[in-house]
C-alpha cells in the first residue's frame, strides 16, 4: 500500500484532492474492501477524519452526518429518540470477515439497503442531501435538508450508488422514521421456492404493510422458512397479523416470532449471513422481478449455487457459488438474458474479481453515458478507478 | 414586460422553417405534425401563462420510433427540442421558443402491462397521472404521487419535474415510485433504464433522469410502482387560532412517531376563498386549518386518530371535525382540492413552491405575509405541511404589468427566504424558466458548473429544453 491521506475536514479533503498526482482508493473503515473490481490505485484516501453528526432534528425526522461517522453511532443516536434508519443498511463484516466500524459514507456511496427496502425504499430514497468533493477539488452540494426538492439535477441519486467513482462524499443528509413499537414476523415452514415467492408477492399486494419478505430455502436438513415482517403500533401489528394469516389462508404451518428472535432473524437476512459461509465461496446479489427469483434458481440447475436465499419478496437473490472457473458469472448472466435484472459479484478472491465482470455489463449507449459522467466529475480518473467498469 | 429572458432566437433556424417542417413531415404521420399558427397557439404557453412563445412546430409522435427519428433529425439539423406532456407546468417548463420544436407525447397514453405480483405497471409516458391509478383501482391498487393537476398532467411531466402531491409524506415523490424508463437521447438513441427489478444496473441514471426537466432526453415509457389501496382512509379537520399553533401541531404530530399519509395546511385567506367556492363547511372563525389523513385497518385508524386529536388538543385546537362517512371525508378534501381553481376565480395568481424545514414553517408563513403585503398584494397559503412544501398563492392582475412585476418580485423574495432558512427553491414544480435566475441563491458557481457538465454528457449542444433551469449568464461555467 502506498500513502494514506486522512483529511480532517471537507476543505482539507479538497486541498488533498487538488494536490493528488496519482489515483486513490477511497476508504471508510475497509469493512467491505473485498467489494468491486480491482481498483487501480496504490494510495488511499480515508474518510475517517470526517467524523461526527452535523445535526439531528427529531421533529423534522432529519439527520446529517459527516461521511466517516460510524453507522453504529447514527443508529444509537436515533434509537435514543425513538427513531431509526428507514432503509436498514447491512453490516457486511460477517460476509467479508472484516473488523472495524462501518461508516455512513460507504452506506451512501454503495446505496446499501436491507429488507425494509420493499416498503421504505433504498438508501438513495431516504438520502435528500449530499456534499462531496469532485475530481477538480471543488466542494459541491446537491439537494438539501427537505424531503421534496427538485431544484436542479438530482445529483444525490447519481452519487449514491456510484461507489466512490465520481467524488468523495463528505456530508450526507437523510430522512429517518419512527421506530416501531412492535415487530412481529410470520414464519411459514416448509414451502418450496415457487410456493414461497407466491405467498410473499401475494402478501406484498395486500394492504397489511409488510416491511420484510424473505425466503430461506431448506438447507442441511433444516426445513425452509418463509418470513413476513409487520412493524408499527402494537395494536396495529396484532390486527394486521391476524388479517394477514387469514389472507394467506394457511399455505403452510406457521408461527409468529417476536422479540430478539425476530430481530436477529432479519439482521441475518440483512447482512447476508446465510451465504457468508463457506467463506471461500463467491457471493452474488441478483436483482430481478420478484416472481423471477425462483426462475433464476431453476435456470442455474447446471451450475447450482451451494446456498441461496430470497429477500425483497423474491426480487433480491443472494447466491453462494463455488469459485471454480468464473464463479458462475456466465451461467448467472445467461439466465438473466431472458428475465431482465442484473447480477453483482459482491465477494470473490482477487483473481476472479480481476477476470469477470463484477457489475452487470451495460449496453453500449449506457456505457458511454457512464464514461461521460465519470469524466464530468472526475476528469483525471483519481477516484476508485476501475471499481465498477474498466476505464471508468 | 417579460422579466424572464429567453436565449436569443437562432435566426438561421427560423429562416429554415419551411425546410425543417418538410423534413419533419417525412418522419411522422400527418396527424402528428402541427404547423399552422392557429393550432400552434395552443402550445405557446403552459401553466405559467404570463409567458408565451410560439414554437417553430409541434410534433405529436405516436411511437418511440417516431420520437427517435425526430430527435435524430433535430440533432443533425441543430434544431432545439422542448419536450411536453400535458403542458400543466407552473414553472414554464414546457414553454418553447421560435427556433425550437415541441415534442408532445400526449398521444402516447396506453397502458402496456399491469403486473400485480410484482406490484408494477408499464405505461406509455403520455398517460395522465390519474389514468394510471384508474387502470388498477378496480383491482384495489393505486399509483401514489398525486399532484393537484393529476387529472391532466402526464407521467412524463411528473418524471421531468419529480412531482409530489398531498400523499408523499408517506409514499414519497415520483423518484421513489419509478422503477424504469425508456428514454430517447438527443441523437435518437433509445435506451432502457431499469424495469421490474428494484434497482437498475450501473450508476443510478434513473435517479438522475427524474427531475431533470426534459434536458437529458425524452421519456416515452415508464415502469411505475403500484401499491395496494389501504382498507380505509380517514381525514380529520382541525381549526386553530393562528398559523403558529397549526405549525407547532404539525411538528408535534411528526415527532410523536405517527406518519399520517397527508398533512395539509390552509391559512385564513385560503379558507375563505375555498369555502366561498366549495361550500365544504370549513370554519370561518379560525386563523388556520389542518387536514390530517390517516389510513390502515379500521381499528388502526381509530387508534391513530385518537392520538392525533390528543396532540391537537395539547396545541390549542379550536375546531375538531372527524369525518363520520365517506361523504364527509370527501367534503373535507373538496375545499382543499379546489384551492387553486377557487383562487383563480377571484384573481390571477402565481403559485410558489419553496420547501422549508418543518421547524421553520411558522416563521416563513409570517414573513411571507409581510413580504407580500410590502408589495401591496394579497397572498393565500395552502400547502403540504408535513413535508414543508409551501405554496403561497400571490394574487395580482395579469393585465397590469406593474402588478405582475411586483408579484414576481414578491415571489422571488419568498424563495430567497426559503433558501435562507435551509430549504430550497422548488419542492415539486421544478425550476423551468420561472426560478432559473434564482438558482444562484441556492447553488454556488461550482455546484451549477458540475450540474451543467453532467447535463452536457447527454446534450453537449444545449438542444434539449435549453432555456430552462440554468441561469443564462452561468452557462459558460460548464466549460471552465
Amino acid at each position: 500500500m502506498g500513502h494514506v491521506f486522512t483529511p480532517q475536514s471537507e476543505s482539507e479533503a479538497a486541498d488533498v484532492i487538488r494536490g493528488l498526482t496519482a489515483p486513490v482508493s477511497i476508504r471508510g473503515s475497509s469493512t467491505r474492501s473485498g467489494f468491486g473490481r480491482h481498483v487501480e490505485a496504490d494510495d488511499v484516501l480515508s474518510t475517517r477524519g470526517l467524523d461526527g453528526i452535523v445535526f439531528y432534528e427529531p421533529a423534522e425526522m432529519m439527520m446529517s452526518v459527516h461521511a466517516g461517522t460510524p453507522v453504529s453511532l447514527v443508529e444509537q443516536t436515533l434509537e435514543e429518540k425513538g427513531q431509526m434508519l428507514p432503509f436498514e443498511p447491512g453490516d457486511h463484516r460477517r460476509l467479508y470477515g472484516t473488523n472495524g466500524e462501518p461508516t455512513f459514507g460507504a452506506v451512501a456511496a454503495a446505496n446499501i439497503s436491507g429488507p425494509r427496502r420493499i416498503q421504505a425504499g433504498a438508501a438513495r430514497d431516504s438520502i435528500v442531501g449530499l456534499r462531496f468533493v469532485n475530481g477538480r477539488g471543488e466542494i459541491i452540494k446537491s439537494g438539501g435538508r427537505v424531503m421534496k426538492n427538485v431544484t436542479g439535477l438530482d445529483l444525490v441519486k447519481l452519487y449514491c450508488g456510484s461507489y466512490g467513482s465520481l467524488g468523495i462524499l463528505t456530508e450526507i443528509t437523510f430522512k429517518v422514521l419512527p421506530r416501531p413499537e412492535r415487530v412481529w414476523t410470520l414464519v411459514l415452514d416448509g414451502l418450496g421456492d415457487s410456493e414461497a415467492i407466491k405467498a410473499l408477492t401475494a402478501a406484498m399486494g395486500s394492504p397489511f404493510e409488510i416491511s420484510g419478505a424473505a425466503h430461506l430455502p431448506a438447507h442441511g436438513g433444516a426445513p425452509s422458512r418463509t418470513l413476513l415482517r409487520l412493524e408499527g403500533m402494537a395494536a396495529s401489528v396484532r390486527d394486521r397479523m391476524t388479517a394477514l394469516q387469514t389472507f394467506l389462508a394457511d399455505p403452510a404451518p406457521s408461527r409468529v416470532v417476536d422479540g430478539e428472535e425476530t430481530i436477529s432473524l432479519w439482521r441475518d437476512v440483512r447482512d447476508g449471513a446465510f451465504v457468508a459461509m463457506p467463506s471461500g465461496n463467491a457471493v452474488w446479489r441478483v436483482s430481478v422481478k420478484p416472481t423471477d427469483g425462483p426462475t433464476l434458481i431453476a435456470a442455474l440447475s447446471n451450475a447450482p449455487p451451494e446456498r441461496y436465499l430470497f429477500d425483497w419478496s423474491g426480487g433480491l437473490v443472494w447466491l453462494s457459488m463455488p469459485i471454480t472457473g468464473d464463479a458462475g458469472a456466465a451461467a448467472i448472466r445467461a439466465a438473466l438474458t431472458g428475465l431482465g435484472g442484473h447480477a453483482t459479484l459482491i465477494r470473490a478472491p482477487d483473481d476472479i474479481r480481476r477476470s469477470v465482470d463484477v457489475f452487470q455489463p451495460l449496453p453500449e449507449a449506457l456505457m458511454k453515458i457512464a464514461a461521460g459522467l465519470k469524466h464530468s466529475s472526475d476528469p483525471r480518473r483519481l477516484f476508485n478507478p476501475g471499481i465498477m467498469y474498466p476505464g471508468i | 414586460m417579460s422579466a424572464i429572458a429567453f436565449p436569443p432566437v437562432d435566426a438561421a433556424i427560423v429562416a429554415r422553417r419551411p425546410e425543417i417542417i418538410a423534413g419533419l413531415a417525412k418522419l411522422v404521420e400527418p396527424a402528428g405534425l402541427i404547423t399552422s399558427e392557429a393550432e400552434l397557439r395552443a402550445y405557446e404557453t403552459d401553466g405559467l401563462t404570463a409567458y408565451r412563445r410560439m414554437p417553430l412546430a409541434v410534433v405529436l409522435p405516436a411511437t418511440t420510433e417516431e420520437v427517435s427519428r425526430v430527435m435524430a433529425f433535430c440533432h443533425a439539423n441543430g434544431v432545439k427540442v422542448v419536450p411536453r406532456g400535458a403542458g400543466t407546468s407552473l414553472a414554464g417548463g414546457a414553454i418553447a421558443h421560435e427556433d425550437a420544436i415541441i415534442i408532445g407525447i400526449s398521444r402516447m397514453s396506453r397502458v402496456i402491462e399491469i403486473d400485480y405480483p410484482n406490484r408494477c405497471m408499464r405505461v406509455e409516458a403520455g398517460i395522465t397521472n390519474l389514468a394510471i391509478t384508474a387502470a388498477v383501482s378496480p383491482d384495489g391498487f393505486f399509483y401514489a404521487p398525486d399532484p393537484s393537476s393529476q387529472l391532466a398532467c402526464t407521467i412524463a411531466g411528473n418524471i421531468g419535474m419529480n412531482s409530489g402531491g398531498a400523499h408523499c409524506l408517506k409514499y414519497g415523490v415520483t423518484t421513489n415510485n419509478l422503477l424504469g424508463v425508456k428514454l430517447v437521447l438527443i441523437d435518437g438513441t433509445v435506451v432502457e433504464i431499469g424495469g421490474g427489478a428494484l434497482d437498475s444496473a450501473g450508476l443510478d441514471l434513473l435517479g438522475l433522469i427524474v427531475g431533470s426537466e426534459g434536458q437529458l432526453g425524452v421519456v416515452t415509457e415508464a415502469t411505475v410502482r403500484i401499491i395496494r389501496t389501504p382498507e380505509a382512509v380517514q381525514p380529520v379537520l382541525f381549526g386553530f387560532d393562528t398559523s403558529e399553533d397549526a405549525g407547532r401541531c404539525v411538528a408535534a404530530i411528526i415527532e410523536s412517531g405517527i406518519i399520517p399519509v397527508a398533512i395539509e395546511f390552509m391559512d385564513k385567506p385560503a379558507i375563505e376563498i375555498c369555502e366561498a367556492y366549495a361550500k365544504a363547511g370549513y370554519p370561518l372563525d379560525v386563523g388556520a386549518l389542518l387536514i390530517v389523513e390517516v389510513e390502515g385497518l379500521p381499528t388502526d385508524i381509530a387508534a391513530q386518530l385518537a392520538k392525533i386529536v390528543e396532540i391537537a388538543r395539547l396545541h390549542d385546537v379550536r375546531v375538531v371535525r372527524e369525518s363520520q362517512s365517506a361523504m364527509e371525508a370527501a367534503l373535507i378534501w373538496k375545499g382543499r382540492k379546489s384551492a387553486f381553481g377557487a383562487t383563480g376565480r377571484i384573481a390571477d395568481y402565481i403559485c410558489m413552491d419553496g420547501t422549508v424545514p418543518t421547524s421553520q414553517l411558522s416563521y416563513v408563513l409570517k414573513r411571507t405575509g409581510e413580504i407580500v403585503e410590502s408589495y401591496g398584494l394579497r397572498v393565500a397559503n395552502v400547502f403540504h405541511a408535513g413535508d414543508g412544501n409551501m405554496h403561497p398563492l400571490i394574487m395580482y392582475d395579469i393585465n397590469d404589468p406593474d402588478e405582475q412585476r411586483k408579484a414576481e418580485d414578491a415571489g422571488n423574495d419568498i424563495l430567497r427566504l426559503c433558501v435562507e432558512v435551509g430549504g430550497c427553491l422548488t419542492g415539486e414544480h421544478g425550476v423551468g424558466i420561472e426560478k432559473r435566475d434564482l438558482m444562484h441563491h441556492q447553488f454556488s458557481e461550482a455546484d451549477l458548473a458540475q450540474q451543467m457538465r453532467i447535463r452536457a454528457v447527454f446534450d453537449r449542444g444545449w438542444l434539449l429544453n435549453p432555456a430552462k433551469v440554468f441561469p443564462l449568464e452561468s452557462r459558460h461555467l460548464e466549460t471552465v
